[in-house]
């Protein structure tokens, strides 16, 4: 259309972010920063301690007494003023924003009480008294599968609602050509890019508009908005969701905010004022979300030379407790391009979705990503060693072949451009591979551990909206009706003195949007960004908005600023026939530059850009013939391309289709085995690029989280189902220290298919870098099965083999492994200078038991050896205080008996039971006892590094006191204290 | 995330802080860099009742060398003990450690004294303390005792200090002529918790070896003669007696085989290091 068109003066030069300076001052607001109205009241939630119970009662009436106390809310509650959130299956597995009834995983809200400040909402959590009764927990994902296993939803009658297997090709024929199959099951760990900011909302219910005006750092899609409105029994206009231009990052996972949303507007509704919830970082951690874990068995089929002739792939993806729509996106995210950068014809895929009590899943950087590719890429790394080939090579031989784009794979990804071979070409030249190879040789010359990995992804980017209908057979499918697309806004605005602003729907979570759309627009209108202002605030009673707006899927630079584009075209368009009509030339003679629109052949008699606004505002009747008034563009764009599933079950997930190559050399310490990152490339093939400086953060931000993917990160529980990661000492994000620096390549094969040609760069590395990484590992050490992160204990375990025994007459202080889970075991005896009826009688008495219990504040017989009781617990400074049941069973007087206990505190929950045995000894009595403790919620969550040590230390509480009482309350006991330190290996 | 409400009184003098601690024993809790205590708070694992901030006693801001050993008050920060001028060549373990502890933001709040008082197993000044064979100086209004690291440090978060007594300073042994010092630990990221952290001090007779991170406090181990000319076998030992425990980042076996094999190379750059 214009000399302009193709490349711009702004777009696609490396501009530094226009949101630098806002955000590096530490002047940007963000949704804790933002104000809120006077009276407005603060949340706090009550957690469940258990991975899965029943709620028997709830006790809220101390609550209320407090003073400060606005409000508690139970599911009761919101049963009453709301309906279950949909989801994408329809399964009976209702999900309400507080638990009803049962309680499924370590965080689920149960209670939210609401106050004048958040420290009194948190003092009155204390006064919920919650009755659970603990269900047996199923957390492995295979374990879930069994048939035998606890059932998450008892109504679904199985912890997997959805199979659906899929054949591309002739997967059977491809099996029984090949010369060999060469298989790998996965176990891809749970983890979050965790943001700087958590979640975030202000909720304040308007009863004469019957309107939910909520502020909130909710990131998008906006398909749950309709979930959201459902839920609360409003029409959509009633549920009004505004989002601050800055966000203190998201990743994905402000999408699942979503029932907190729901849940403090029936907070506000009820309570009659504004109420705001921040999340804090244990509950972050805890109960948000994360990337579902997932087994995967991927098979290959491949001939001698490495052609795969085929894969199968059976992938069961645990999404935790609840179905939190859009999941299980991640598991059909990726359906179309599941043979990656390889030209495979043929394939199977066998989907489960699998139900565990753990947090929900939800979306995650890389959506879906880096499960598929960690498997893809150790199976092809595999494929290597197996036949005695170069990884590189058996690659090389199975890409899809140069010139063969637009390329349609498998399961229907329509990969629109690229030259995988060219991009890895110069990767391997730009990025010296040859050097590494060389320096890999000479570090195994001297007996060093190096190796080097590779990896290939295909990086989509712009979701089809579409993609999670695959999930549904044909038939239903045509029944529901066809889903597809993925429609984009931004507007453009100019004033009466020219100025020139742009709003867009992309709620920016960091990335520099409002750069982009300024160069964009800039571009067209002949100014310089810095005079374009960018208002990046979504309010959906006042802007146009879609199911497909938000911040997602990459989808920004093949979608919303496409959308930048059209409306600034629009305005360039009108401004054009304006200013054709003042300068006696056609519109298509006219050039936007320098503030000044002219003749294409006549720069000198131009009219300034502000002038011709002006027109356009105070002299409406000026206007060419049949031009409407106004100087206010909406662009809307939404790609053909982005079709439904068809009855083949293909589906084209993406739009667009990038390319990332990287290969990494690392070094392990065989003494630590800890994993140095000795060089990393990483090259990528993005399309055009918008802005080089911003595409290079983007990768910066996905190779970090990599990194930490790779070797640090990961939501831990045990058998059990305590969660043990509730902070950022024991999840451990990597950081500076950590993280070196890639050597970031790039080429740019344009996108046919969107106006800027730009494809998204925002994800790849997380696909790419953990199995790269990981392949390096498998390359230095040999091993074939790696489970992410790749510890140092982890991968000493790979290089070191058995330590050495014992010598011999040291018995092995170290306490036996651990019982079915993180279950703390322990066991020790002491020399007690008295009978055993004594003892007998000072453990069977409810006023010595007192005495015994460390920290026993009351102690009442609720029935035959059972008591209730309160007791204060802990080491050091650290106490909580517990409600506790004791009971002593399989009574032998006066041999042995059954000691048991629950507790329960805010601290969280603990059950143990040890068996005591009284033995005559010399005298006196052996008390020798073996004890097993499971230690649930918070105190496990933040406290696992010293659990061990702490359950030890309570225990011998225990002991010294009844070494003490049986001696008649005496102090003293020096001398058996010392013989349980020395049974128990701690001391000297 | 918000702590449970607490006092906060500012001392200007120990009398003062003791006073305040034999009124209010185990409701109150001393405040002095604060970088495990508040966070602790935070969590509201610990909900003490009464802060006594002590950063403001001037007579606990010094660091003093006397009688061989370095004195170092209850409100001298990590960073400024690693600024002390003197530190590399009175105190070479800790200089060898303390890059170690937190990041450098934690070590500007953080003080020496106050990890001592933590007691936690991983820390690097607890274990730096028990290798070097410090002491730790106790106050209340019952009056002054020094206890020996050994017999302070009890266990996980646990001390001999009784609920009115205060840690007023820790003293470190200065460098004894001709010994060798070295340090290192495992962590999976630079400023972490250790898995494993181990300190040495060789002298012509003999090695004394600390390891944190894997019982429950910093143990110290001799090693002389036989078992120092080849200690595989000691350290085997040593590595079965610490024993260990699993948690998510680390196994029993692997703490275990670290305390052999840093245990050997910590003994070598210790001895290597002897002049």
């Amino acid at each position: 259309m214009s000399a302009h068109a193709g490349a711009g003066k702004y777009l696609g030069r490396p501009m530094e972010r226009v949101e630098d300076a806002t955000l590096l001052a530490g002047r940007a607001l963000f949704c804790d920063d933002q104000p809120t109205r006077p009276g407005t009241m603060h949340a706090a939630i009550l957690r469940s301690p258990h991975p899965h119970a029943k709620i028997l009662a709830i006790d809220t009436q101390a609550v209320l007494k407090r003073k400060g106390v606005k409000a508690v809310l139970t599911g009761k509650d919101i049963q009453a003023e709301t309906d279950p959130f949909l989801i994408v299956l329809r399964k009976p597995m209702d999900q309400w924003a507080l638990a009803v009834d049962r309680v499924r995983f370590v965080g689920e809200a149960v209670a939210v009480v609401v106050a004048e400040d958040r420290y009194i909402a948190e003092d009155a959590l204390d006064d919920i008294l919650v009755s659970y009764e603990p269900l047996p927990a199923v957390i492995g994902t295979m374990d879930a599968t069994k048939p035998d296993a606890p059932l998450v939803h008892p109504l679904v009658g199985s912890n997997i609602p959805s199979t659906r297997h899929f054949t591309y090709g002739d997967p059977d024929k491809a099996f029984a050509e090949a010369d060999k199959i060469v298989e790998l099951t996965i176990d891809y760990p749970r983890n979050s890019q965790t943001p700087l900011e958590g979640y975030v909302v202000v909720a304040d219910y308007r009863p004469d508009e019957k309107v939910f005006d909520v502020l909130s750092n909710f990131q998008g899609p906006f398909t749950v908005h309709p979930v959201m409105s459902k839920a609360l029994r409003c029409k959509g206009p009633q549920l009004r969701l505004r989002s601050p231009a800055y966000s203190g990052g998201g990743f994905g996972t402000k999408q699942a905010m979503f029932p907190y949303i729901v849940l403090m507007c029936v907070a506000s509704k009820k309570l009659g004022a504004p109420v705001k919830w921040v999340e804090d970082r244990w509950e972050h951690l805890t109960a948000a979300i994360a990337a579902p874990n997932r087994v995967i068995k991927a098979q290959a089929a491949v001939k001698k030379d490495g052609l795969v002739l085929g894969l199968r792939y059976e992938q069961f993806d645990d999404y935790g407790a609840y179905l939190r729509p859009p999941m299980p996106g991640p598991l059909y995210r990726q359906h179309g391009i599941m043979t990656g950068a390889y030209d495979v014809k043929n394939m199977t895929i066998t989907n489960h979705v699998v139900m565990t009590n753990k947090t929900p899943s939800g979306m995650v950087r890389g959506f879906g990503g880096p499960q598929i590719y960690y498997s893809l890429e150790r199976l092809m790394q595999r494929v290597a060693v197996e036949l005695g080939l170069d990884p590189l090579d058996v690659m090389r031989r199975n890409l899809v072949p140069r010139g063969s784009f637009p390329y349609r794979a498998a399961a229907g990804a329509l990969i629109e451009s690229g030259d995988f071979q060219t991009a890895i070409a110069n990767a391997a030249e730009e990025g010296g591979l040859a050097d590494l190879k060389r320096r890999r040789d000479e570090a195994r010359k001297q007996g060093r551990l190096y190796g080097i990995g590779y990896a290939a992804v295909v990086e989509p980017a712009q979701s089809n909206m579409g993609y999670l209908s695959t999930i549904n057979t044909v038939e239903e499918r045509h029944k529901a009706g066809p889903k597809g697309g993925n429609v984009a806004y931004t507007t453009v605005s100019v004033d009466a003195l020219g100025g020139v602003s742009v709003t867009a729907d992309s709620l920016p979570q960091g990335q520099g949007h409002a750069t982009i759309l300024a160069q964009i627009v800039a571009d067209e209108l002949g100014l310089h960004p810095h005079e374009i202002t960018c208002n990046m605030e979504r309010d959906t009673q006042r802007d146009p908005w879609s199911i497909a707006t938000g911040n997602y899927s990459s989808r920004f630079s093949s979608s919303t600023a496409v959308s930048g584009q059209i409306a600034a075209r629009k305005i360039r368009d009108k401004l054009a026939r304006i200013a054709a009509q003042n300068l006696n030339v056609t519109p298509d003679k006219i050039e936007f530059a320098n503030g000044k629109i002219f003749a294409r052949d006549n720069p000198d008699d131009s009219i300034r850009f502000s002038r011709v606004a002006g027109t356009a505002h105070w002299s409406p009747s000026e206007l060419p013939d049949g031009m409407p008034p106004g100087l206010s563009e909406i662009g809307v764009w939404s790609p053909p391309e982005l079709e439904p599933p068809n009855d083949a079950d293909q589906i084209n997930t993406s739009l667009t289709y990038g390319f990332v190559f990287d290969f990494c050399g690392v070094e392990i310490d065989r003494d630590t085995g800890q994993v140095k990152i000795d060089k990393y490339v990483t090259m990528h093939d993005s399309g055009k690029l918008l802005n080089p400086l911003l595409a290079d953060g983007q990768v910066y931000g996905a190779f970090g989280w990599g990194v930490g993917c790779a070797l640090h990160e990961e939501f831990a529980y045990d058998k059990d189902g305590s969660f043990l990661s509730g902070t950022f000492a024991d999840y451990l994000c990597p950081t500076a220290c950590e993280v070196p620096e890639p050597i970031i390549l790039h080429m740019e094969s344009p996108s046919p298919l969107t106006p800027l040609g730009a494809k998204g760069i925002g994800e790849g590395n997380c696909m790419s870098t953990p199995v790269c990484l990981a392949n390096a590992v498998a390359d230095a050490t040999g091993a074939k099965d790696l489970r992410l992160p790749l510890s140092p204990s982890k991968v000493a375990a790979l290089i070191q083999g058995d330590e050495p025994p014992p010598p011999a007459g040291q018995a092995k202080a170290a306490l036996p492994p651990m019982a079915g889970g993180r279950g703390l075991v322990g066991e020790g005896s002491t020399l007690v200078p008295a009978a055993p009826e004594a003892v007998w009688q000072t453990l069977i008495d409810p006023k010595s038991l007192a005495k015994v219990i460390p920290g026993c504040h009351s102690l009442d017989l609720v029935g035959p050896n059972r008591y209730r009781a309160v007791v204060s617990l802990g080491v050091g400074a650290v106490r909580g205080r517990f409600e506790a049941s004791v009971a002593l069973s399989d009574l032998e007087p006066p041999k042995s008996a059954l000691l048991s206990g629950d507790l329960l505190g805010p601290l969280g929950t603990a059950a143990g039971q040890g068996k005591v045995t009284l033995v005559p000894e010399g005298g006196g009595t052996r008390v020798s006892y073996a004890y097993q403790v499971v230690v649930t919620g918070k105190a496990a969550s933040i406290g696992g590094r010293l659990l061990d040590g702490a359950t030890r230390l309570v225990v011998n509480q225990f002991f010294k006191r009844l070494v003490a009482q049986t001696q008649g309350g005496a102090p003293g006991g020096a001398l058996f204290w010392d013989g349980i330190k020395r049974m128990l290996g701690i001391g000297s | 995330m918000k702590p449970s409400a607490f006092d906060y009184q500012r001392v200007a003098r120990v009398e003062e802080a003791i006073d305040l601690l034999a009124r209010h024993g185990e409701d109150a809790k001393i405040l002095a860099g604060g970088q495990s205590l508040v966070a602790m708070m935070n969590y509201r694992l610990v909900e003490p009742k009464l802060l006594i901030d002590i950063t403001g006693i001037e007579g606990l801001a010094s660091i003093e060398e006397k009688g061989g050993f370095v004195d170092v008050g209850a409100a001298v920060t990590q960073a400024r003990l690693m600024a002390w001028p003197a530190l590399a060549e009175r105190l070479p373990l800790l200089a060898k450690a303390m890059p170690h502890i937190g990041h450098f933001q934690t070590r500007s709040r953080g003080t020496v004294c106050g990890s001592i008082a933590h007691s936690d197993p991983s820390s690097e000044l607890p274990l730096v303390l028990a290798t070097l064979g410090g002491q730790v100086v106790l106050r209340s209004k019952r009056g002054s005792r020094t206890l020996a690291a050994d017999d302070f440090q009890t266990g996980p978060l646990s001390t001999a200090r009784e609920p009115d007594e205060m840690v007023v300073a820790v003293r470190f042994p200065v460098r004894q002529a001709g010994a060798g010092y070295a340090f290192d630990e495992v962590t999976q990221r630079q400023g972490d918790f250790a898995i494993c952290s181990v300190a040495a001090v060789a002298t012509a007779q003999e090695v004394r070896l600390g390891v944190g991170g894997v019982a429950g406090r910093p143990t110290v181990t001799r090693l002389s003669g036989a078992a120092l000319a080849n200690p595989d076998g000691a350290l085997n030992a040593f590595a079965w007696e610490l024993g260990g425990s699993d948690d998510i980042h680390a196994t029993a076996q692997y703490r275990r085989q670290l305390v052999r094999r840093i245990g050997r190379r910590i003994i070598e750059e210790a001895q290597s290091c002897r002049s």
